[in-house]
């Protein structure tokens, strides 16, 4: 008897090894990006500490079909976010290449969007940025070439955590960071990636499925 | 004195087997100017147009067309230089757009690139002399 419930205790702690070594690397998590900072609320009289994380705040643009989308329209969606301009000489091109590449490996899905500012408010309209979407290969609206005031989009550059600036002495006139940002479900950052950098692309690539997986 | 004929042939033998088999159709020259070319090629073209000369979508044409690159020989040089503007047609398609010259290279350079871009990415087997350079910008559009 005593022995028989040791056999017992003892397939219940391989079966629980087992499981807990199965699920361990499914259950991978992204970090949350970003200052947080915590509220206390009172639930049911009893006072609770909540955590508050780091979000992209609401904002809108003019895309490019010159309609007004805003942060409702990534709402329940991943998002991976840039920051270009179309004339762009130097970072630009690799780092639109390997967004495209995301792009063509999520076809269909439309879970996952694309969404590129462009820094240069002077010369890329909506038309130059459809002309631009068109010839890259872009072809439906999951990837969104935005434009707006100077004030707004680098603004919302930095709260995507990238740098941008308008710059004479830089390339083609504006200075910025080649991160693509990967914002979850709740509009915040899981991971920046150097969208110039084979490696960290494949890291993207890699991220964004375990995203997609967390509810 | 023989054996040692023998010793030294036979290694000079191995060596030259030995480049000819990384390089079938390419003299050491032609390898050098290539290598050189593929530095420039990542500081000044591959942005746009590829690690592996692919181009991107229809904004940045590819650079694999090997019969462009055959037919417009003397004015590649011409287009690293001063750049373009379109349209062009490349690979049955046709590109709009510019694309900005880069004035500083020296004609070497631009030896290197394209020695680099032609062979790499072309079918030819020849360097991409200076001299030749030279004669084409003289003879720029």
């Amino acid at each position: 008897m005593i022995k028989s419930s040791f056999h017992n205790y003892l397939g219940a702690l391989l079966f629980a090894v087992t499981l807990h070594s199965c699920t361990g690397d499914s259950q991978k998590k992204l970090p949350i990006i970003g200052e947080r900072a915590t509220e206390e609320r009172i639930v049911d009289g009893q006072t609770v500490v909540d955590t508050v994380y780091h979000q992209i705040p609401p904002f809108t643009f003019l895309n490019q079909d010159s309609v007004l989308i805003s942060d409702k329209d990534f709402d329940n969606k991943v998002y991976i976010a840039n920051f270009f301009f179309t004339h762009c000489p130097s970072i630009c091109p690799t780092m639109q290449r390997n967004m495209l590449k995301v792009y063509e490996k999520y076809r269909g899905n439309h879970d996952v969007a694309f969404l590129s500012h462009s820094i240069d408010f002077k010369y890329d309209s909506p038309s130059v940025l459809k002309s631009y979407a068109k010839k890259l290969g872009v072809d439906d609206e999951r990837w969104q070439f935005v434009t707006g005031t100077k004030k707004d989009i680098y603004g919302i550059a930095e709260k995507y955590l990238v740098y941008t600036k308008e710059d004479s002495a830089a390339p083609g006139g504006y200075d910025h960071q080649g991160y693509l940002v990967l914002i979850d479900q709740n509009k915040r950052i899981r991971g920046a990636y150097d969208g110039t950098n084979d490696e960290q692309v494949a890291q993207l690539m890699e991220d964004l499925g375990i995203l997609l997986k967390e509810q | 004195m023989r054996k040692n004929l023998i010793a030294v042939l036979g290694v000079s033998v191995t060596y030259a087997l030995a480049v000819y088999s990384c390089q079938p159709n390419v003299s050491i020259e032609t390898a050098q100017y290539a290598v050189n070319g593929q530095k420039l090629y990542g500081v000044h073209c591959q942005n746009c147009h590829g690690a592996k000369g692919e181009g991107l979508g229809m904004l940045y044409p590819p650079l694999t067309d090997t019969a462009y690159l055959a037919t417009n020989r003397a004015a590649l040089a011409c287009i690293v230089k001063n750049g373009l503007e379109g349209p062009v047609i490349v690979d049955g398609k046709t590109y709009e757009g510019a694309m900005p010259g880069i004035p500083q290279l020296s004609a070497v350079e631009i030896a290197y690139i394209l020695t680099y871009v032609t062979t790499r990415f072309g079918n030819s087997t020849n360097t991409y002399s200076q001299d030749e350079v030279k004669e084409a910008l003289e003879q720029c559009q």
